[in-house]
């Protein structure tokens, strides 16, 4: 239930709401059934002028004053919780700009410099601000166990924070129909103890090492040679392309084609031959070549942690 | 007991020779048109439904391809609120709101035809597309960018454009018709609060079409003009804003489906009384209520937009402003509950049923709307199932199961038979509980973490056993509502004959035959209470009187609007060929902009002979003929 299994202060925040308007729900509901059944089946043959006496003031009292009093009382507990959820929970530590585009998610860390896609790694226990935008059209971007969504609107940054209170990972997931494959348009949130994330935050900065492997190194003429650079990034080389997500860090990332598949080396070969095979209509053309290129295409890709 | 002040007439037909079908305009043919082509696509709308649920109904299931799943929900949601939802209760208005207010006539019959062409065109023209594999698939919301020609450049969102400017064109004629109909036309002696409830409802709801549409009209030709001709209103790169078409959409969006709640009101209202014997309790609170529902509901129209970049200031007013309609919601539960408190031991009919069982729905529905009027409850559940499920609880249980009551209810009197009752006890326990197994589950499906608007799914993640409920749920409720189509045609070849008033009700529609003649009433009644049938008419009681008019030309008498009294005689239009003709140059202006922008002054100059023939003077004298 991932809406009413809160890992963060503002999901939580959210829960407790949720779990007051349930119970209030519940005896409303009760009450006004239980009314409704004295109203079908209750005694008619007792004393006529008590039963006319209870009916008359059953409109304004039942029907007026007991719902005001109840949504007075929900709007003043709403206020205080969206007042509270303005600012982050703790300090921020880290600040993350995503830009979502059909149908993936461009993630970069401005104070970091390092560019991802469809995953995004945090530290756990602090505040995490995000600047978020759109390169297209309205998406919107929601972590339901950490906190509400917020819409990304093309001509429009927006600012937002969340925060997990423990390491783990949580779906994150695209809630604006955005075209034809906004139902495969997923990503992953990670949290780490802090150590943890300045260790990875190390990894992905640390410049990739010379390749030895030949096949790997075969592999990076083949991305050259099919204009793989021409809509995918790979820091450090001349492959600057953003109509893509970025690849620097593909081979750390669990999943392919923003949440439609595992990150296996099967899983990619497949996607690059043919994505139009999974995900319908996204940007990335087939791209059918000999088995000989796509291996060593793949044992470069496995080199970009 | 009822009927004997009415004279014996001859029955009239209103409309004579080959051409019958295209020049009517007697306001039962053009309401019932309206009716049954509102019924067709609730059939064909509930049919993309099931196609859909049962795509969702398990993980990975491709049914489906992406982009005719997203024309499907795209249709679904069109169909159901722009060619079923509001046409069905304007029709049900243009059907009985005259018999029930003791005319003859609507106030305006050629403009009541022609709205129901455009009506009729814009939806066919629609469904043609979906056949075609283009129909519009941005949602009906639309939203832009997405919607607009750089991310939507095929001629799917065109026909969205266009098809709803013009249906909008036939929303506001048959609003215009129903309000001045209800204020000038009303019985001698009727005045405004002595009006039926439901007449009230009509009144109101047609009052929200008039200021809530033209926003709709305004939104959907910029988007056809920024498509077809290039205009940046919406396009960003241009200058445009993406916030523009949500706040023109939803200004319009929110009042519609109070616009459609509004008359399904109403009609509780009306089916309560005569099975509990007793009239509505409270008249004076529950039509104020619904006025003020009427009123408020144009400042909520924010609360879809609360996932957007809004300051907390504006969510609170619109989430006060949400939740503040609990009250005048709340005031009416409260006053039909207390009817059947004080009323005596129920006669328990199918139209009492879909009656009462819209009120749990309804509370349901309404307390789930408290729950997402609230902000920060509302950025976890919007665009989640947990939304779906709230509004289909408040327009199936709470718009569709009056409706169905009604349809009850008033079948004898369109048709002269009733409908069978065991047909009716199925249709109303499956649709009930297919409908709870169905909807229910959904508010957990949507607290689990399922979008809307979404083709396929991964698995693991919780969704597959409920949305299998929900399949299941829902195909229970298609079998209640085949059942009641079964019951419609079985009982239209062989029902039982019903006579004036089957049920024993109140109002002035049940006084004269089923169905009724072409002029509705011999003479024109006068009217001394709120259900004159049940107070005017005592035992021997000569006070009922009548206003006879000269047989020879189609007459009826209108009154002033507060106190329904008697000021003048009316001529009613007859036949005429001018609204087909008109409804055509309006569809070749607008579908032709597809083809060439030179049929657009084409369709301009048909549509300008049509209104030069529609008002030259002698042509259409509203003399009896034949």
């Amino acid at each position: 239930m991932r809406v009413l299994d809160p890992a963060g202060p503002a999901a939580a925040a959210i829960a407790n709401l949720w779990w007051v308007m349930f119970a209030l729900s519940v005896i409303i509901f009760a009450g006004v059934m239980a009314t409704l059944g004295i109203g079908i089946w209750g005694r008619r043959d007792g004393p006529k002028g008590r039963r006319e006496q209870v009916g008359r003031h059953l409109v304004l009292i039942g029907g007026a004053l007991v719902p005001a009093v109840v949504i007075l009382g929900l709007i003043v507990y709403n206020t205080y919780i969206s007042v509270d959820l303005e600012e982050p929970a703790t300090a921020s530590v880290l600040t993350v700009s995503v830009r979502a585009n059909q149908w993936w998610w461009h993630v970069h860390y401005p104070d970091h410099d390092i560019t991802s896609a469809n995953e995004i790694h945090i530290p756990a226990g602090r505040s995490v601000t995000f600047e978020f935008t759109s390169d297209d059209v309205i998406h919107a971007f929601w972590v339901p166990q950490l906190q509400g969504k917020r819409d990304l609107m093309p001509d429009h940054v927006g600012h937002f924070w969340l925060q997990a209170d423990e390491p783990g990972t949580y779906r994150g997931l695209c809630a604006e129909f955005c075209g034809m494959q906004h139902a495969k348009m997923q990503f992953l949130v990670i949290a780490h103890e802090p150590e943890a994330f300045r260790a990875w935050l190390e990894e992905r900065k640390a410049p990739g090492p010379d390749l030895t492997d030949e096949e790997a190194i075969r592999g990076k003429e083949v991305f050259s040679e099919y204009g793989c650079g021409n809509c995918h990034a790979v820091g450090g080389t001349e492959a600057t392309g953003e109509l893509g997500p970025d690849l620097t860090t593909l081979a750390s990332r669990r999943e392919l084609g923003a949440g439609t598949l595992p990150n296996t080396r099967d899983h990619l070969a497949a996607w690059i031959l043919n994505s139009q095979e999974f995900k319908r209509g996204n940007r990335m053309p087939p791209m059918p070549m000999p088995d000989e290129d796509l291996q060593d295409l793949l044992a470069y890709l496995e080199t970009l942690r | 007991m009822t009927t004997s002040v009415l004279k014996p007439y001859e029955a009239r037909r209103s409309a004579t020779g080959r051409l019958a079908a295209l020049t009517a305009v007697n306001h039962k043919t053009i309401g019932l048109r309206w009716i049954v082509t509102a019924f067709a696509f609730f059939i064909a709308a509930g049919l993309l439904a099931l196609t859909m649920v049962t795509q969702l109904s398990r993980a990975g299931l491709g049914l489906l391809s992406a982009e005719i799943y997203n024309q499907f929900f795209t249709m679904h949601g069109i169909t159901m609120m722009f060619y079923f939802a509001v046409p069905i209760m304007l029709g049900l208005g243009l059907y009985f709101v005259p018999l029930m207010i003791g005319a003859r006539a609507v106030v305006f019959p050629r403009l009541n035809a022609f709205a129901y062409w455009v009506y009729l065109f814009s939806g066919v023209g629609l469904w043609i597309a979906l056949f075609l594999g283009r129909a519009p698939d941005a949602g009906w919301f639309s939203y832009t960018p997405l919607a607009g020609p750089n991310y939507s450049p095929g001629i799917n969102v065109d026909l969205y454009a266009l098809s709803i400017a013009f249906l909008e064109a036939s929303n506001l004629a048959a609003a215009v018709i129903l309000i001045i109909t209800i204020l000038k036309m009303r019985a001698p002696g009727m005045s405004i609060n002595r009006m039926p409830v439901f007449v009230w409802s009509i009144l109101i709801a047609s009052l929200m079409i008039v200021f809530a549409m033209p926003s709709l009209m305004l939104a959907t030709t910029m988007l056809a003009l920024d498509r077809i001709v290039g205009t940046a209103f919406f396009r960003i790169p241009a200058g445009g804003t993406s916030f523009l078409w949500q706040h023109l959409f939803w200004f319009f969006g929110h009042p519609e489906v109070y616009i459609v709640a509004i008359p399904a009101f109403g009609m509780v209202s009306t089916l309560l009384p005569p099975f509990s014997r007793r009239r509505l309790v409270g008249y004076l609170p529950v039509v104020l209520s619904q006025v003020l529902i009427g009123i408020i509901s144009f400042g909520l129209w924010v609360h879809h937009m609360f996932a957007g970049e809004l300051s907390v200031l504006a969510m609170t007013f619109f989430a006060a402003a949400s939740m503040s309609i609990a009250i005048p919601s709340g005031t009416q539960v409260f006053a039909w509950i207390s009817t059947i408190w004080m009323g005596e031991k129920p006669r328990v009919k199918t139209a009492y049923l879909w009656a009462v069982g819209f009120i749990p729905m309804f509370v349901i529905g309404g307390i789930t709307g408290i729950m997402v009027a609230a902000p920060p409850f509302d950025w976890q559940v919007h665009d989640s199932h947990f939304v779906t499920a709230h509004f289909h609880y408040v327009l199936i249980g709470g718009a569709v199961f009056p409706m169905m009551g009604m349809l009850t209810y008033w079948f004898p009197k369109m048709t002269g038979r009733l409908l069978d009752e065991t047909l009716g006890r199925w249709s109303f326990w499956l649709a009930f509980t297919g409908f709870n197994v169905a909807f229910f589950t959904l508010h957990y499906t949507g607290l689990r973490g399922m979008p809307r608007r979404v083709h396929t799914y991964m698995g693991g993640q919780g969704w597959s056993t409920p949305m299998t409920v929900t399949w299941l749920g829902a195909l229970l409720l298609g079998a209640g509502f085949a059942v009641t189509l079964i019951n419609v045609l079985k009982s239209l070849a062989r029902g039982e004959r019903a006579g004036a008033n089957p049920w024993e009700a109140g109002s002035l529609e049940w006084a004269v035959s089923s169905p009724p003649p072409a002029h509705n009433f011999d003479a024109i009644p006068a009217v001394n209470s709120r259900m004159p049938l049940w107070y005017d008419v005592a035992e021997g009681s000569e006070r009922r009187g009548g206003y006879e008019l000269p047989e020879q030309e189609r007459l009826t008498v209108g009154t002033s609007t507060l106190d329904g009294e008697p000021e003048q005689r009316l001529l009613v239009a007859g036949p005429a060929i001018e609204p087909l003709l008109l409804a055509v140059a309006g569809a070749v202006a607008l579908y032709g902009a597809l083809i060439s922008l030179w049929l657009v002054p084409v369709g301009a100059l048909i549509g300008f002979i049509a209104i030069v023939l529609w008002n030259w003077p002698g042509r259409n004298r509203a003399k009896e003929q034949g």
